[in-house]
């Protein structure tokens, strides 16, 4: 009776259902767990359903390609999230006009760190020029952060990386160094979240709190401008 | 649930147009997003359905980046000349982007208001 479990493998290794329903239900395990153990920092969600499904691809042999077929439904959706958060800044739109001012400068401000801190922090512990090239635009949202290292002679697909982990550490980190600021105009907490570390900042802020997403989401969208405009200049002024 | 998704999707795609039609470098869900929030301010409400679509996508926005994160993998060997130098790099140049970011943000917050203050005041 039934198929022999190789060929229900083979069967289901060709269908994107499976690396979808994966997806979705290593993500709802790690935010069980996480939570079950008081969601420490370290213990972020998103990082352990990464590490998790990363180490399952790499034990099974299964290519990205073969993993993207499936997850690509979710990726989709990050489209339309995106406009979604039109509704929690609608929703804060007294506080903006509040702080629109603040927020600008903020902008001009924390996009000139980012790229600044980068390049200098890399260029002290030995990186070298391509590299540092690729660090420059990191704090941007991936299709923007490549296509400006791509046009500075930078590496896109190491700046790809590194957006990822610039996300990865505002997502984890970002509440408490905030705290640790006394910080506690939502506005500014989002807006700051936004900036430095894009999307997964955003949907860390977003989580808190929901002032906190529209402003991360809106400072996300104006860096990923700003950045883009920013990093060739600041190249030069760096001697790069 | 339906026409909502549809507003989304019709507004990422205007976006996604503008974007591209004047070459400026912002995500197209980004200015989607922005015009929505206008037309927004022009109904002056936000409609139920699309209130309720949108909670449920917002509500599980860190799962959407999974699969770009898994990605990572696929360039994990790029990492392994000088992964400490990259990750302390990262990790400091975060850290310091996001705290002075907030900071200028609370003092201009304060410069305004003080101006603000002193223009009633006066």
């Amino acid at each position: 009776m039934g198929e022999p479990i190789i060929e229900i493998w083979v069967y289901l290794a060709q269908t994107p259902l499976l690396w979808l329903v994966t997806t979705i239900g290593v993500y709802q395990v790690a935010q069980a767990l996480s939570r079950r153990v008081g969601a420490p920092p370290l213990l972020n969600p998103v990082l352990l359903t990464i590490v998790a499904l990363v180490s399952l691809l790499l034990l099974t042999d299964t290519s990205y390609d073969v993993y993207f077929d499936g997850a690509q439904f979710i990726h989709f959706l990050l489209g339309p999230a995106t406009v979604a958060l039109a509704m929690p800044l609608y929703q804060a739109e007294r506080k903006l006009r509040q702080v629109l001012l603040p927020g600008l400068g903020a902008l001009v401000v924390g996009a000139a760190t980012g790229i600044i801190a980068a390049v200098l922090i890399g260029t002290l512990v030995g990186l070298d020029e391509p590299v540092l090239r690729s660090l420059a635009p990191k704090s941007i949202t991936t299709p923007i952060a490549m296509g400006v290292a791509e046009a500075i002679g930078g590496l896109p697909s190491l700046t790809a990386v590194l957006v990822i982990l610039t996300g990865m550490v505002g997502a984890m980190v970002g509440r408490e160094v905030l705290d640790l600021l006394r910080c506690r105009d939502q506005s500014i907490r989002g807006f700051a979240m936004g900036l430095a570390s894009h999307g997964l900042g955003t949907a860390r802020a977003l989580q808190l709190d929901r002032e906190a997403g529209a402003f991360a989401g809106l400072a996300m969208g104006l860096n990923g401008a700003m950045t883009a405009m920013l990093v060739p200049p600041l190249l030069r002024w760096l001697g790069l | 649930m339906i026409n909502a998704l549809l507003s989304l999707l019709v507004f990422q795609l205007l976006g996604e147009v503008l974007v591209r039609a004047m070459g400026v470098p912002i995500p197209g869900p980004v200015v989607g997003m922005l015009l929505l929030f206008g037309a927004l301010k022009l109904r002056g409400r936000v409609p139920d359905t699309l209130h309720k679509v949108s909670e449920a996508l917002l509500n599980n926005l860190s799962l959407l980046f999974v699969p770009a994160g898994v990605g990572v993998m696929v360039h994990l060997n790029l990492l392994r000349t000088g992964w400490w130098q990259l990750l302390v790099t990262v990790i400091v140049s975060t850290l310091i982007t996001l705290v002075v970011t907030a900071l200028t943000m609370q003092g201009l917050v304060s410069v305004q208001r003080c101006a603000r203050g002193g223009q009633t005041d006066g």
